[in-house]
């Protein structure tokens, strides 16, 4: 029940920040320099073909109004038209959005395959050689940018060993799978170095607790007192920290699917501003604010289910 | 007495952290002083043009006499570039963090010394602008805006001043029931007096610390940019560009996208030191 409270309290809080984005996401499109009617028409450009373009698209309604509009047709999940395909947006969107969640599920998966291990052996050998080593990993990681990460993979693993396909997403599930893998990793990779630290931290703090000295005066060997208690704990804060981090994952993709040429929606809207596409850049953009806010809503509901202190505070 | 005693112990171990060398902070200092005179004095360390072309001597390989890194495709001393890329890097990711960083403090203290609606409204803000991913919304208003250093000044602004805002109102709602913050309100000193007198000075270290990884991500951001043909533009010379030009021969010359991305790594290397050296210093994060 509590939990169930816990879940609409936070339901509620979305509304103004769903508000905010859609508010954000309508004013992108405002402080482009110049009438988007001109760049419609091109070498067409009448005066009269600007005011009937004006009032086909709305440009002759208030700010205020327009914005409404904008609001309304989002509700219906209308994102408008493309200027370059004659096609809606939304449906471009949703044609591209596959690769791009299979990016992005591989990409956490992999972090964590890699982080916890590390954190852990970190954290349990603290201050040792391997530590140390592990320690240094933010340091030189902080710095490296991802699609440089991804194009030394591609170096490296599909150039000269040749293990996995340089570009593309392949068709059928095991391609999928094999293309999937290299742009995963970088994506982890670029994530890996911040969520080792934390991760390190909170596992420190754990094993300094007052349940696992009794743990291991109880006479319980190390491995079950990391396995069986420390990393259960610390795991709780491994998913805030992934959760506050996803943001940047997901963010990370757009170039990433750049270095693959992997057609997911950072693609599509690396694209548009190619063939400056307005509309799409700003779908692609409120699409993926909505990824964010759906995906912390998911990670704060399985903190609450993992730790009941969330949901009682 | 055990009060007394436990903190002049804990004076003493200051006294002792303090004497010890700070590692970190001296190496990560020393480095980024290496990395900004190499780029100050870019023309004293190689007699090339950046944007010169020279056909004839086009994809030389590092160590050509002359030549030290190379040359790219177009003949382009890759050393050269690397040096007078710097320049353009450093500059635009250092200024760039000055108004968010304003921004943000000023917003920051407000929201919480006040408290009440303001600090509502404040916050809603900072949620709003978190949720957007940081690539996507600085992409997507360097694009509105139009490719450029100048588009590139208001995408970092309008994305980053929410991490300071955040962390500087968390300091402030512990810093203002301090006694000295108690002691100024009570004195009857005017409000923006007691927020930038007495408080500014004491929670502003949280939000230098933290610059420093911001000065990377903003670099990491214009270097992104950079390569997505949405940056500097051509041909002056920033290592994005260098990376998206080298990565067309990465199977003959590697070394074309490889050097300009250890560049930044090292950069980062410096700031993450550098940082890194502030917390042991100053303590906590």
């Amino acid at each position: 029940m509590k939990y169930l409270l816990y879940v609409v309290r936070r339901l509620v809080q979305l509304i103004p920040v769903l508000f905010g984005i859609s508010l954000l996401v309508f004013l992108l499109l405002k402080i482009v320099p110049g009438d988007p009617a001109v760049t419609l028409l091109g070498s067409h450009v009448t005066d009269e073909g600007v005011a009937a373009l004006h009032q086909q698209l709305g440009l002759d309604h208030p700010l205020w109004q327009q914005y409404l509009t904008f609001l309304g047709k989002l509700l219906h999940g209308d994102l408008g038209e493309s200027y370059q395909y004659q096609s809606s947006v939304s449906s471009l969107v949703f044609q591209n959005l596959v690769p791009t969640i299979w990016l992005v599920v591989t990409g956490a998966l992999f972090a964590v395959i890699i982080t916890v291990p590390l954190a852990v052996w970190a954290a349990s050998h603290r201050n040792g050689f391997g530590d140390n080593t592990i320690r240094t990993i933010p340091l030189i990681g902080l710095g490296m940018p991802a699609f440089w990460l991804g194009i030394m993979l591609v170096l490296l693993l599909s150039l000269k060993a040749g293990a996995f396909p340089a570009s593309g997403f392949g068709d059928g599930f095991a391609n999928h799978v094999k293309s999937i893998i290299l742009p995963g990793l970088t994506l982890a990779l670029a994530l890996v170095p911040i969520l080792v630290r934390s991760l390190r931290a909170s596992m420190i703090d754990v094993l300094q607790s007052d349940y696992i000295t009794t743990a291991k005066a109880k006479g319980l060997t190390g491995r079950r007192v990391i396995f069986g208690h420390a990393l259960r704990n610390a795991a709780i804060s491994s998913v805030t920290v992934l959760g506050v981090n996803i943001a940047y994952l997901i963010g990370s993709t757009v170039v990433v699917e750049r270095v693959f040429a992997l057609n997911g929606i950072g693609y599509l809207m690396l694209t548009a501003i190619f063939n400056r596409d307005f509309p799409i850049v700003q779908g692609v953009t409120l699409v993926f604010a909505v990824m964010v806010v759906l995906v912390n809503l998911f990670t704060d509901m399985t903190h609450a289910a993992l730790d009941p202190r969330v949901r009682l505070a | 007495m055990t009060a007394v005693t436990a903190q002049g112990a804990s004076v003493e171990r200051m006294r002792v952290r303090r004497r010890q060398r700070n590692v970190p902070l001296v190496a990560g200092l020393t480095l980024l002083l290496l990395i900004v005179l190499a780029a100050i004095c870019a023309p004293l360390l190689t007699h090339w043009d950046p944007i010169q072309q020279d056909l004839v001597n086009a994809r030389a390989t590092p160590g050509t006499p002359g030549h030290l890194l190379g040359t790219d495709a177009l003949g382009r001393d890759v050393l050269s570039r690397l040096l007078y890329g710097a320049r353009v890097d450093l500059r635009v990711g250092f200024l760039a963090v000055i108004s968010p960083f304003i921004i943000g403090t000023v917003l920051g203290l407000i929201s919480g010394w006040f408290g009440g609606w303001l600090d509502m409204v404040i916050m809603r803000i900072v949620d709003v602008v978190v949720a957007f991913p940081f690539f996507v919304l600085v992409i997507a208003i360097v694009f509105a805006l139009g490719a450029g250093t100048g588009s590139v000044y208001v995408a970092i602004t309008v994305v980053g001043w929410v991490a300071y805002c955040r962390i500087v109102r968390g300091e402030v709602l512990v810093a203002k029931e301090q006694e000295y913050a108690l002691a100024a309100r009570a004195s009857g000193l005017p409000t923006w007096r007691i927020l930038f007198r007495h408080l500014l000075p004491n929670v502003v270290l949280q939000a230098v610390i933290y610059s420093m990884s911001d000065i990377v991500l903003t670099i990491l951001a214009l270097v992104t940019l950079g390569y997505l043909g949405l940056g500097v533009p051509p041909p002056t010379p920033d290592w994005g560009s260098m990376i998206s030009d080298g990565q067309q021969f990465l199977l003959t010359q590697w070394y074309l996208a490889t050097i300009p991305g250890v560049a930044v790594v090292i950069t980062g290397l410096a700031l993450a030191l550098v940082a890194d050296g502030l917390v042991e210093r100053f303590g906590r994060r």
